[in-house]
């Protein structure tokens, strides 16, 4: 770094000190506005109405304390139903660049009444992911969703912790206990550093964490909400650990017959750090990672906007199913966020349904949640509560 | 790891910090007006994470 030393040079005329007076406060005020925007996207806060079926409202670090104070120290809700039953852990907010997936379990916060079993629910897995979208990918730093009541604003985030919270990045990724190689970045991806260790970095204390609640409550079926690009294969499917082989297609064949197509796909056993594998392999849990459309994410597409991320149109992937590069079909009416939501809703919902079945000594049953063409119908918004009017004690944010 | 990640992210911190203050020292030297509207840019995103706002 070297210090101007030709100072001699004033081709742009006029009083130096006046030109630097300006100039500087030109620069201030875009570190200003920018900083603010930044500033108000990190910190926004999402309300979340609590159902009349949330009995308690724990933090993830009552399972690890060593998560205790930082940004990934999420909310956990708890649905005591009024009979006993089986343990679901329902989970969004993986990557948050997929909405549709917080959103989904934003839905079952606000309205779900466990009648049989218990489920538990986190909004946001990967908190600190919700704080940063794509570096260089001039994402929306959020979205609104209209409701009855209004419209609500939700931060949009990114597949990976924000580098503010987790850096600096390795060169390669070695993923812990396996030994395996991954991307770099993924370092930073919560959906690759399963099972964690308790003095890893923050994502793998996060996921450690997760697992020691999945562990302690002694959860019977965990399920990672997740959307993913319509070039990726793994897409409108159901990925599940062996272990929860036959409740996936048993699902998968009630919702391809009654509600919508959905494929099951098996967890690779030898493609660790994800969900469905670790979870699988490290506690008692069957675990299933639930996929639904996304335009939004796909490298082909126009416009990044809100707009897009919301209706799910877009006519670049389009014209790449044109060429047949997709692995879901995509037309004019695109992937709107409703399908992608009530997909979720209703995969969860039967996935209840189906457990009750196979397990009926350890039920799960419950209401209030929309279920696919509930979602459509009415919108999502319409299931989201007007926190002005919640009862006392009963308005959480995220 | 954890620990590793720690030390080198205090010693880029401090390295925002000392190349932000060159930044600033070079504008407040530099008389060529190209050279000022230069540095202010390049200033904006040290500045950014030296508060950790991005």
């Amino acid at each position: 770094m070297t210090v101007a030393g030709n100072g001699s040079e004033n081709r742009g005329g006029g009083a130096p000190l006046v030109r630097k007076l300006v100039l500087g406060a030109l620069g201030v005020l875009l570190l200003v506005t920018s900083g603010l925007s930044f500033y108000r996207h990190r910190h926004l806060e999402e309300p979340v109405v609590l159902s009349d079926g949330v009995t308690e409202v724990k933090k993830l670090s009552d399972y690890f304390d060593g998560i205790r104070g930082t940004v990934n120290d999420c909310n956990v809700y708890f649905f005591e139903g009024a009979e006993p039953g089986a343990t679901m852990f329902v989970m969004g907010g993986t990557h948050p660049e997929e909405p549709a997936a917080r959103l989904a379990a934003w839905l079952i916060a606000e309205n779900a009444v466990m009648e049989q079993g218990r489920l538990i629910v986190v909004l946001s897995g990967n908190r600190s992911a919700t704080t940063v979208t794509r570096l260089g990918g001039a994402y929306p730093p959020d979205f609104a969703i209209p409701t009855d009541w209004g419209a609500q604003t939700f931060r949009l985030g990114d597949r990976w912790s924000n580098p503010l919270d987790q850096w600096p990045d390795p060169e390669v990724y070695i993923h812990y206990p396996s030994r395996q190689y991954l991307a770099y970045v993924d370092a930073r991806n919560l959906n690759r550093t399963w099972p964690g260790r308790p003095d890893g970095t923050l994502t793998e204390r996060t996921t450690y964490a997760l697992l020691e609640l999945i562990r302690r409550e002694n959860v019977d079926i965990f399920i990672d909400l997740h959307e993913a690009e319509l070039q990726y294969p793994v897409i409108s499917t159901i990925v599940t650990h062996e272990r929860g082989e036959e409740l996936a297609i048993f699902v998968s064949m009630m919702l391809s017959d009654e509600e919508f197509n959905i494929g099951t796909e098996y967890s690779p056993k030898n493609l660790h750090g994800l969900s469905h594998r670790e979870v699988g392999d490290a506690s008692q849990a069957i675990s299933l990672l639930f996929e639904a459309p996304e335009p939004f994410l796909d490298a082909t597409r126009g416009r990044t906007t809100r707009e897009q991320l919301l209706t799910g149109i877009d006519e670049f992937v389009m014209k790449a199913g044109e060429h047949g590069l997709l692995f879901e079909h995509i037309d004019e009416s695109g992937w709107p966020i409703d399908v992608r939501v009530g997909r979720h809703t209703s995969t969860v919902l039967q996935t209840m349904e189906a457990w009750t079945e196979l397990y009926p000594d350890r039920p799960l049953s419950c209401r209030g949640v929309p279920r696919y063409a509930e979602v459509i119908a009415e919108g999502l918004g319409h299931w989201l509560h007007d926190p002005s009017e919640a009862a006392p004690g009963r308005l959480v944010t995220e | 790891m954890a620990i590793l990640q720690t030390l080198i992210t205090v010693l880029y911190y401090g390295l925002i910090a000392y190349v932000a203050v060159i930044l600033i020292w070079n504008f407040s030297k530099t008389r060529k007006w190209e050279q000022e509207v230069l540095y202010i840019i390049v200033l904006i995103p040290f500045l950014l994470r030296l508060f950790r706002l991005k």
